[in-house]
């Protein structure tokens, strides 16, 4: 606080004009309201949580929600940048858990054999979603609230005539388990590292390679985009496709993790998701957004999810938290929006 | 340079049943500007559409450098060098100049075994771009696109066309929400596109600007061409006039004159106008 005082102070006097430049060119970015936002957050829970919250494992409790919700909200964000939405992960997680657990799990097959069964059927919900919204022209957000019910139908539908139950217990070999579902160091979810690592392709594809432009140009014009000579069609079906195998991947690590799998376990990832992504500062109606701030939207949202524990609250609050910080977030990402708009640099 | 880079002969078109365009023959050539009047449903859009290849004539030919030629998208038109800027710059607001810039042809390097988006080279060239049209007010590459006035975002468009080897220029509608200093500014960019030997296409309702900058004019009515003429060869009210649909206006005035005359200077209730 000391510091950002005389950084005014000093700008003010006109004395360290390149300092003042730079802070406002990191103003400008897409991610700096969701980074404050954590920063609040965390600092918030730090001082009511308690010692608890600090310590390795509650540091390790919201990360094992934010890896979990972080592995989908990366390619929800794309999409939403891309200016479409996917809500149909919300089925694709329990498909893809019962999927993995009813192959090797029920009927013994390797464990190899269920995970690229899942894997594939994530591919092929996203595919369709993707091939839908291209051919029908329907609104995203319709396609795939309908293809939500439609999985989850077929999820409970499958379930029953193959286990004749809804959920199925699966034993993993300790091989799979160790690189799918296990808790590192006792605590630690092996999905944080997966997240990590997805949280870099993603940045890679967004921000350093030429797709990246192509994602941004689609979200804020896509007639101009397809003007331009950029194959909209291929890269909105394989942005669905993406988020499709991400949230397959989710529901594989889940089933490994907890050795079973229920048909109805991913519901509340459709709202997680959109609410992490919105948080890190991406626009709901497509063409801005950006990875680190989609990583610490979700990282804010876990936190504030698992910070309740820590506090002497009750839990119940923890929904009254989210919902203030989302319209907070949203405002704030909007201001600095609009800062970034009217930027314009100084008359020499 | 005496042959038209893009020529129109009879061209029909017509979507279903309604005959939008009638028998459309125009030509122009590289320097020169074809201003294309007409007003609000007289067919301007159908016919940008044709020529920047996002429709095709249902009857007639399109020539470019006097041979026919079918576009087969508005990829393959602007392929050929028929680049069409729409009325807001047809751009990104929340994307940077550098990279609205480079949509769809991004320059990347190597790092490593990956190719990434040259943001510093991308920024370069389009500030240059730029630059070169006389917008000195633009110098940073990373700024977005949507903090630019509608004359700035134009000239941006319009540079970004000229970079990327536009051999035809169609302006659709580029001063339509531009004040009078703006407008002056696109008009000035023109006359810039026009002396680096591009054929520009100036689609407009406004007669003044279209004065300043045409060299050849063309009226559009009701989808049929109603005037063809060079400049200097009308004045702006008999060009107002034609856009307004001469006869229909003439008889309108007669009809109120006539009405007024009859009830002591009243005007007509809206009703008795048909």
């Amino acid at each position: 606080m000391n510091s950002m005082v005389e950084i005014q102070t000093a700008a003010k006097a006109g004395s360290t004009p390149n300092l003042w430049s730079s802070i406002g060119i990191l103003m400008r970015r897409p991610e700096v309201g969701s980074f404050l936002g954590m920063v609040a957050v965390f600092a918030f829970f730090a001082i009511f949580g308690g010692a608890n919250f600090v310590t390795a494992g509650g540091t390790a409790s919201w990360l094992n929600v934010a890896s979990e919700i972080g592995i989908v909200a990366l390619p929800v964000g794309l999409l939403m940048i891309a200016g479409e939405l996917d809500i149909s992960i919300g089925s694709v997680i329990p498909a893809a858990s019962m999927t993995v657990a009813t192959i090797s799990g029920y009927y013994d097959l390797p464990i190899m054999v269920g995970v690229l069964a899942a894997l594939g059927l994530g591919l092929l919900v996203g595919f369709i979603n993707g091939v839908l919204v291209i051919r029908t022209a329907v609104p995203s957000l319709i396609v795939t609230l309908g293809s939500l019910f439609a999985v989850a139908g077929l999820t409970l539908g499958v379930a029953i005539i193959l286990t004749g139950s809804t959920g199925v217990a699966i034993r993993a070999d300790p091989l799979a388990k160790a690189i799918l579902g296990q808790f590192v160091g006792g605590m630690f979810q092996v999905t944080i590292f997966w997240w990590l690592g997805a949280a870099i392709i993603v940045g890679y594809l967004l921000h350093f390679s030429r797709y990246g432009n192509w994602i941004l140009a689609l979200g804020g014009d896509k007639v101009s985009a397809r003007n331009a000579g950029i194959p909209t069609d291929r890269v909105i079906t394989l942005l669905f496709m993406g988020s499709g195998l991400c949230a397959a991947f989710v529901g594989v690590s889940q089933a490994l993790l907890y050795n079973s799998a229920q048909v109805s376990t991913g519901q509340s990832f459709i709202f997680n998701s959109i609410i992490s992504v919105v948080i890190g500062g991406v626009l709901l109606t497509g063409g801005f957004g950006s990875v680190v701030g989609i990583v610490f939207g979700t990282i804010t949202f876990a936190i504030v999810n698992q910070g309740i524990f820590y506090t002497g609250f009750d839990a119940n609050w923890a929904s009254l938290i989210i919902g203030v910080l989302l319209l907070a977030a949203v405002l704030m990402n909007n201001t600095f929006r609009k800062m970034a708009l009217t930027y314009t640099p100084k008359k020499k | 340079m005496a042959e038209p880079i893009l020529q129109l002969s009879n061209v029909n078109k017509s979507f279903g049943p309604i005959d939008v365009l009638h028998d459309i023959s125009l030509a122009v050539k590289a320097g020169e500007v074809l201003c294309l009047l007409g007003d609000n449903g007289a067919g301007k859009s159908t016919l940008i559409k044709i020529l920047s290849g996002v429709h095709q004539p249902t009857s007639g030919t399109i020539l470019m450098d006097g041979e026919p030629i079918q576009f087969a998208s508005p990829r393959y038109a602007s392929d050929l060098g028929i680049s069409t800027v729409h009325q807001f710059g047809g751009a990104f607001p929340l994307m940077s100049i550098g990279r609205s810039f480079f949509v769809g042809v991004e320059p990347t390097r190597k790092w490593g075994p990956f190719s990434i988006y040259d943001r510093r080279k991308a920024n370069e060239i389009a500030v240059k771009a730029v630059q070169e049209f006389g917008i000195t007010r633009i110098d940073d590459g990373d700024r977005l696109v949507g903090g630019l006035s509608g004359g700035e975002r134009q000239s941006l468009a319009i540079a970004r066309a000229v970079h990327f080897g536009a051999r035809v220029l169609i302006l659709d509608e580029p001063t339509a929400a531009l004040g009078v200093k703006e407008a002056a500014h696109v008009l000035r960019i023109v006359l810039e596109a026009r002396k680096r030997g591009l054929a520009v296409i100036f689609i407009t309702h406004q007669v003044i600007h279209a004065l300043t900058v045409g060299d050849h004019f063309a009226v559009l009515i009701r989808g049929a061409l109603a005037a063809d003429f060079r400049k200097g060869e009308k004045t702006r009210e008999e060009i107002t006039d034609l856009m307004a649909g001469g006869e229909a206006m003439a008889e309108l005035e007669a009809e109120i004159e006539s009405y007024q005359s009859a009830h002591e200077g009243r005007a007509p209730p809206v009703a008795d106008l048909r």
